[in-house]
C-alpha cells in the first residue's frame, strides 16, 4: 500500500464539486432564468396574422365604391438566404446590384432570422412572373395582403383613405400592430371599426429553416379572421361623378341632401383627386404632390370651408322673426338703399317677394326687428338680449357647431353671440347697428356648405331635419345610428315655412327672380341665390334649393369660390344637379355646356 | 477453480445498474432527438435510434464476454494490446476516411469505427500495467517520463488525426498520476490556472484582483483569528467596490498600481502589530503579485497576442456578442467621420472586416450553436416539456443533438428533474469506482479504476460543460449516452474490464 489513500478523497471532491457546479448552473437556467423559455417560443413559433378582408362600401343603388385587391409583399427571412444568383434576382425584380446590397443589409440589421419586407406590393403581373422563379432563391417568400381599390374615380374625400398606422394610434388602441393598415379620412376612417373586420392568428411552430412543422398546441391559440362588414351609403355616385364634371376648373363645393332621410347624396369638394392615388406605394408618390399643390385638393370644402353664407341666409333671419312675432307674412319694408346697397327693384310688400328678390334693406329691417324689441332700456342691452335669442335659434338650424353627421372633421363655423361681440367691441360697446351686417349673411357669419344644404333640408321639411349622414345600412341589416333616425326641430312653426318657400319657389320661377337660371322645365324648384363678399377677391357664388316644390327629393347647397354673382353660376349648378338626380337626364344641354366649359379657377382678383 | 455462477455473483451489480440506466436514458434520448411523425418505429435500422439499439446489443455481447475471460488476461496482455492499438492509430491515420476534417474513422462496410475511442482503455491498461510494477514510484523523474511517454504517444496521434477534441481527454490521466503520488501541487496549480483563465475572461482583471485580493485578505484574517484585521479588510472590500463604481477604472494599469498601494497601507498597518510571523507577509506579497502578474498576462495575451479568430472561440464562450456589436457600431461611426485620414480608415476598415467575421462566427458557428443549447436546456424548466415534446431539439435548433449535444434533449424534455437525475447518476458512478477501486488489493487494478473514473469524469466535464456554456465547444461525447457504436463499446470496455477485475478481487492479488 502506499501513502497517497487520502488523496481518494480530494479526487472525490474535485468531482462531486464539479457536479455541484453544473447543478447550481442548471438550476440558473432551468429553473431562475425565464429568459430560455421565451426564447426557445420565438425559436419555434411563427405567429401568422391573417389579414380580414376590409369591408366593400356601395352606393345607394348598389353601385361598388370600394373593394379589396390582392397585393404581394416579397418577403424575406435572411438567415435561410442560400448562395443566390444575384444577377438573375436583380434582372427578375429589375433593381441595381447596390439596390439589392442596400436593402439586404438594412433588412440584415434589423433581424437575420424574423422575416421582413424585402418588395413591397408587388402587381399581380409582376406576382405571376416571380412565382414560378422564387423557388430559385431560398429565404424568398411572398406574403399577400389586400389593398383598396377604387373602380369610380371619384368621391374622394368622402370615401377617404387608408395608411399605416402611425406609433401614436398604436399606442393608444392596443389592436394596432406596426404595419397595419387604418382609415385616415372620409368613410374609411369614420367606419374604421365596421370596415376593418377581426384579425386572426393562427401559430405554427418551424422548425430551423423556417419550414412549417404544424400547428402550435393544436391550434387551440389560433382564430379566424372575421372579414369588415359591408357598408351600404347613400351616396349616389352617378351624381356625384356629374357633380365633380360640372365642378371641374372650378373652386367649390356641392352637397346634396335627401331632405326626407338626411342621407348624403353627393358631397362635392373641387379640386379633387383620383382615389387611386392614395393607394399602397403610390401614396409615397403622390401624397406631397397633392399634399404640395396650391389648391390643396386634400382639403374637403365641403365640410371644412368655412365661408359668409350671403343672402341664402335671409330665409333664417325671415323664419326667425315670424316665429317671433316681430313681422308677420305680410309684412312690407321699402328698399331703403341708404340702410344698406341693393339692386333695382320694386320694394317688398310681403316675406315671399323679400326672398324672391333679396331685397338687402328688406332684411336689415326684419334683423333690426329681432335685435332691438324694447326689452330693454338702453340699446346696448337691449342689443344684447335680441342677439341672444337669435344666435340660439340660428344654432338650432345646425349653424355654429351644432350640426351632428358621420363624415369626420366637419368645422363647426360661426354664429356670432353676445359673448363674441363683447371680446371683440367690449361689454355694451355694440349695438345693431354695430352687427347689422349679419341681417344679410355677411359680417362674422362663417358656415360651412354642408350646413347650407341641411339649411335646404330643413326648409324642404318644413322645420326639421335629420342629422346629414353618409351610412344608409350595414350588412343587409338596417341598423344605423338611433342619431341619424331622428327628427332635430328647429324651433320655427311649419306654417312659417309656406311664404318662404313660396318665394324660393318665385325666385326660380317668375320675372324677377334672383335665380331664373335654376329653373329646370317640369319640375318646381325653390331655390336662393346668395352671393358673399370676399375681401380677397371676386365675390363667392351661393346658392341653395330644393326640388320638386311639394314632397321635395333632393336638397342642395352649391358654392362656387370667386365666381361672383349666386344666380349666374351656383343656381344653374344646382339645377342640373337637381335635374340629373330627379330625371337622371339633362333637358337644357346649352346650360349644361355652359357650365362643363367655364374656368373660374383664374378669375383676376378685384382691384 | 472458479465457475461462472461465482463471476455473476461476485460483479458489482450498482455500477451495472448506472450503467444500465444511462445506456438506457441514451437510447430513449437518440430516439426523442431525432423523433418524426413518420420514422415512429423504435426498431427501425435505418434511423439513428435503431442502429443505436443494435450497438446496444453488441455492446451487451461484448461486456458479457469480458466478464467471462480472466482478469489476467488483461494484465497480461495490456502492453501487446497497447501496442495494438497504437498500430491502429497510425494506420488510421494513412488509410483512414475524413469526417468533419477529423481523419480518426475506418469504414468497414456501412460501418465506421473510430479506433481513437478504444485507445483511451488500452492506454489505461498500459498506465496500470506500468505504474503497478514494483519499485516504480512516481517521485522519480524516468516514472514520470516514461508515464507521460504512454499518455502522449496515442495523444499525439489523435491530434495528428487533426482529433483536438479526443486528445484533451487525455489530460484526465492527471488524476490517476495525482492519486498514484504525482504532487499535489501541480493538480493544484494545473486547476487553478485553469479557473483563473476562465474567470479572469469572464469577470475581467480588475475584478480578479480585486477578488483575489479580498479572499487573501480573508484567508489571512481567518488563520490570525484577528477581529480587527477582519474590519479592515471588510473597510477594504467596501472601499474598493465604491472606487470601482464610483470611478469606473477603464485603464487595468492605473487600477493595478491603486490596487498595489492600498494594499500595501492595510500589510503596513498589519505588519505594525508586530505579529510574529513575519515571513508569510513576505510570502503573501510575493504571491498576490505573480498573481496579479499571471492576471494581467492573460488580460494581455487576450487583447493583444491572440488573433481576432481565436479570440472569438474564447467570446463565444463568454458571450460577448453584445460587446462586439457595440464595436462594429463604434467603427462604423468611425468610417463615416471625416477627420480620419484615408491611412487611418484602411486600418479601421480591416479592423471592422475582422469584427464582422467574427460576429458572424459568433451568431453562426459556435456561439449560435452554445445559444441554441442554452435555450433547449434552459427552456425545459423543472419538469421539462415532456417526452417527446422538445421543440428545440425537435426542429433541429440545437446542432448534434443526437451525439454531441445529446445532453440538451434531457434537459429540454426531462427539465432540471431529469438533468439532475442524470448528473447525480454520473457522480454516483464516478465515486462508486473510486469507492471500489480504493478497495482493492492488487495496485493494477486500483490504478486501472482510477484510469476509468478520470476518463469517464473529463467527458462528462466537457460535454455537459459545454452544453450548459461554461466549458468551450469541444466535440467529445457523452459515456454510454451519446448516439455511436465507437464510443458505446470503448466506454463498455473500459468500464466492464474494471468490473471484471473487481470480481476477481477476493481471488488475486496481482
Ligand atoms: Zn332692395
Amino acid at each position: 500500500m502506499n501513502n497517497f489513500t487520502n488523496r481518494k478523497y480530494i479526487i472525490g471532491a474535485i468531482f462531486i464539486s464539479i457536479g455541484l457546479i453544473f447543478l447550481i448552473r442548471l438550476i440558473n437556467i432551468q429553473l431562475i432564468n425565464n429568459k430560455y423559455k421565451l426564447d426557445s417560443d420565438s425559436n419555434v413559433l411563427r405567429v401568422i396574422t391573417q389579414y380580414p378582408a376590409r369591408g366593400l362600401v356601395y352606393d345607394r343603388k348598389g353601385v361598388l365604391l370600394v373593394y379589396n385587391e390582392a397585393a404581394y409583399d416579397l418577403m424575406l427571412i435572411p438567415r435561410q438566404l442560400k448562395e443566390i444568383d444575384t444577377n438573375a434576382f436583380c434582372k427578375l425584380f429589375e433593381l441595381t446590384k447596390e439596390e439589392f446590397i442596400e436593402k439586404l443589409t438594412k433588412i440584415k440589421n434589423y433581424s437575420t432570422y424574423k422575416p421582413s419586407v424585402f418588395e413591397k406590393e408587388l402587381s399581380t403581373e409582376a406576382y405571376a412572373n416571380i412565382q414560378d422563379q422564387l423557388y430559385k432563391f431560398p429565404g424568398f417568400f411572398i406574403e399577400t395582403r389586400t389593398l383598396r381599390s377604387y373602380p369610380n374615380k371619384n368621391a374622394a374625400h368622402l370615401l377617404g383613405y387608408i395608411g399605416e398606422v402611425t406609433p401614436g394610434i398604436i399606442e393608444k388602441d392596443n389592436y394596432y400592430k406596426s404595419g397595419d393598415y387604418i382609415g385616415k379620412s372620409g368613410i374609411e376612417l369614420a367606419y374604421e371599426d365596421l370596415l376593418r373586420g377581426k384579425r386572426g392568428v393562427k401559430k405554427v411552430m418551424v422548425d430551423v429553416h423556417n419550414r412549417e412543422k404544424g400547428r402550435y398546441l393544436n391550434g387551440t391559440e389560433d382564430t379566424l379572421s372575421i372579414s369588415g362588414k359591408t357598408l351600404h351609403t347613400g351616396i349616389d355616385i352617378d351624381l356625384q361623378t356629374y357633380g365633380e364634371l360640372l365642378m371641374q376648373n372650378k373652386i367649390g363645393s356641392i352637397v346634396a341632401i335627401e331632405p326626407s332621410s338626411g342621407e348624403i347624396l353627393c358631397l362635392v369638394s373641387s379640386p379633387s383627386y383620383n382615389p387611386n392615388m392614395l393607394v399602397g406605394r403610390e401614396v409615397r408618390k403622390n401624397y406631397p404632390i397633392l399634399s404640395k399643390d396650391s389648391l390643396n385638393p386634400l382639403f374637403n370644402r365641403a365640410t371644412m370651408a368655412q365661408y359668409p353664407p350671403g343672402s341664402i341666409f335671409k330665409t333664417i333671419q325671415a323664419l326667425i322673426a315670424m316665429q317671433e312675432g316681430v313681422i308677420t307674412e305680410n309684412t312690407g319694408f321699402s328698399c331703403l338703399k341708404n340702410l344698406v346697397g341693393c339692386h333695382n327693384h320694386p320694394s317688398a310688400t310681403d316675406v315671399a317677394s323679400s326672398i324672391k328678390m333679396s331685397c338687402n334693406p328688406y332684411y336689415f329691417q326684419v334683423f333690426k326687428k329681432i335685435i332691438q324689441q324694447n326689452k330693454a332700456k338702453s340699446i346696448y342691452k337691449d342689443s344684447e338680449i335680441g342677439l341672444a335669442e337669435w344666435s340660439k335659434r340660428v344654432k338650432k338650424f345646425g349653424f355654429g357647431g351644432t350640426l351632428q353627421t358621420d363624415i369626420p372633421g366637419v368645422k363647426n363655423g360661426l354664429v356670432p353671440g353676445v359673448e363674441f361681440y363683447n371680446k371683440w367691441y367690449g361689454e355694451g360697446r355694440w349695438a345693431f347697428s354695430t352687427i347689422f351686417s349679419l341681417s344679410i349673411g355677411q359680417g362674422e357669419l362663417g358656415v360651412i356648405p354642408i350646413q347650407m344644404a341641411n339649411l335646404a333640408a330643413i326648409i324642404a321639411n318644413k322645420g326639421f331635419y335629420y342629422s346629414p349622414h353618409i351610412i344608409k345600412r350595414v350588412d343587409e341589416k338596417a341598423t344605423i345610428p338611433d342619431m341619424f333616425k331622428q327628427k332635430n326641430y328647429v324651433g320655427v312653426d311649419a306654417k312659417y315655412f309656406e311664404p318662404i318657400i313660396d318665394g324660393m319657389h318665385r325666385v326660380t320661377s317668375e320675372a324677377g327672380g334672383t335665380a331664373r337660371r335654376a329653373k329646370i322645365e317640369g319640375i318646381e324648384v325653390c331655390g336662393k341665390t346668395g352671393t358673399a363678399q370676399n375681401p380677397h377677391g371676386e365675390d363667392h357664388s351661393v346658392f341653395i334649393a330644393f326640388a320638386p316644390k311639394d314632397n321635395p327629393k333632393i336638397a342642395i347647397a352649391v358654392y362656387v369660390e370667386n365666381a361672383g354673382f349666386g344666380g349666374t353660376w351656383a343656381a344653374p349648378i344646382a339645377s342640373l344637379m337637381m335635374e340629373k338626380y330627379l330625371t337622371d337626364s339633362i333637358s337644357n344641354k346649352i346650360k349644361e355646356q355652359r357650365i362643363l366649359e367655364a374656368n373660374l379657377m383664374n378669375v383676376t382678383p378685384k382691384k | 477453480m472458479r465457475n461462472q455462477r461465482s463471476i455473476f455473483k461476485n460483479i458489482d451489480w450498482v455500477t451495472i445498474s448506472i450503467y444500465l440506466a444511462l445506456v438506457f436514458i441514451g437510447w430513449i434520448s437518440i430516439y426523442a432527438a431525432v423523433y418524426n411523425e413518420e420514422n415512429s418505429a423504435i426498431f427501425d435500422v435505418s434511423q439513428r435510434y435503431g442502429s443505436q439499439l443494435i450497438w446496444m446489443i453488441f455492446a451487451f455481447i461484448i461486456a458479457f464476454v469480458i466478464l467471462l475471460l480472466d482478469g489476467n488476461f488483461f494484465t497480461s496482455f495490456a502492453i501487446p494490446i497497447y501496442g495494438l492499438l497504437m498500430l491502429i492509430l497510425v494506420a488510421v491515420l494513412l488509410f483512414g476516411v475524413t469526417v468533419n476534417g477529423a481523419t480518426s474513422w475506418f469504414e468497414i462496410g456501412r460501418v465506421k469505427i473510430q479506433p481513437a475511442e478504444f485507445a483511451k482503455f488500452a492506454t489505461v491498461l498500459a498506465l496500470a500495467k506500468y505504474l503497478s510494477m514494483p519499485n516504480i514510484r512516481i517521485k522519480e523523474f524516468k516514472t514520470k517520463v516514461i508515464a507521460t511517454t504512454i499518455i502522449a504517444i496515442p495523444a499525439l496521434l489523435i491530434l495528428m488525426q487533426n482529433d483536438t477534441g479526443s486528445t484533451l481527454t487525455y489530460v484526465a490521466f492527471i488524476f490517476l498520476l495525482y492519486r498514484e503520488g504525482l504532487s499535489g501541487n501541480i493538480l493544484f496549480l494545473g486547476v487553478l490556472a485553469i479557473l483563473v483563465f476562465v474567470l479572469t475572461l469572464v469577470f475581467g482583471a480588475t475584478s480578479m484582483i480585486l477578488f483575489g485580493f479580498i479572499i487573501f485578505l480573508l484567508l489571512y484574517a481567518a488563520t490570525k483569528y484577528d477581529l480587527k484585521i477582519t474590519v479592515f479588510t471588510t473597510l477594504a472590500i467596501i472601499s474598493f467596490l465604491i472606487f470601482n463604481t464610483y470611478f469606473e477604472i477603464k485603464d487595468s494599469f492605473i487600477f493595478f498600481g491603486i490596487t498595489l498601494i492600498l494594499f500595501s497601507i492595510f500589510l503596513f498597518i498589519f505588519t505594525n502589530k508586530k505579529l510574529k510571523d513575519k515571513g508569510s507577509h513576505y510570502l503573501g506579497i510575493f504571491i498576490f503579485v505573480v498573481s496579479c502578474a499571471y492576471i494581467y498576462s492573460i488580460d494581455f495575451a487576450f487583447n493583444k497576442v491572440l488573433k481576432e479568430h481565436q479570440r472569438t472561440r474564447i467570446t463565444v464562450l463568454l458571450g460577448e456578442e453584445d460587446q462586439l456589436i457595440k464595436q462594429i457600431k463604434t467603427l462604423e461611426f468611425k468610417m463615416n467621420e471625416e477627420t480620419f485620414s484615408q491611412e487611418q480608415k484602411l486600418v479601421i476598415k480591416t479592423d471592422l472586416k475582422t469584427k464582422k467575421e467574427s460576429l458572424k462566427e459568433l451568431q453562426q458557428g459556435n456561439g449560435w450553436n452554445i445559444k441554441q443549447s442554452l435555450i433547449a436546456i434552459g427552456s425545459g424548466g423543472f419538469t421539462g416539456k415532456g417526452f417527446l415534446q422538445g421543440t428545440q431539439t425537435k426542429f433541429n435548433f440545437v446542432p448534434e443533438q443526437s451525439t454531441d449535444f445529446i445532453f440538451c434533449t434531457i434537459g429540454e424534455e426531462w427539465g432540471f428533474l431529469g438533468t439532475s437525475f442524470v448528473i447525480l447518476l454520473y457522480m454516483a458512478l464516478f465515486l462508486r469506482i473510486i469507492f471500489i477501486a480504493e478497495k482493492q488489493r492488487s495496485t493494477f487494478s486500483r490504478i486501472y479504476g482510477y484510469g476509468v473514473a478520470s476518463i469517464l469524469f473529463i467527458h462528462f466535464i466537457v460535454n455537459i460543460g459545454m452544453t450548459i456554456g461554461l466549458v468551450p465547444v469541444i466535440g467529445i461525447p457523452l459515456p454510454f449516452i451519446s448516439y455511436g457504436g465507437s464510443s458505446l463499446w470503448s466506454f463498455t470496455i473500459l468500464l466492464f474490464i474494471f468490473i471484471k477485475l473487481d470480481s476477481e478481487r477476493l481471488f488475486v492479488l496481482r
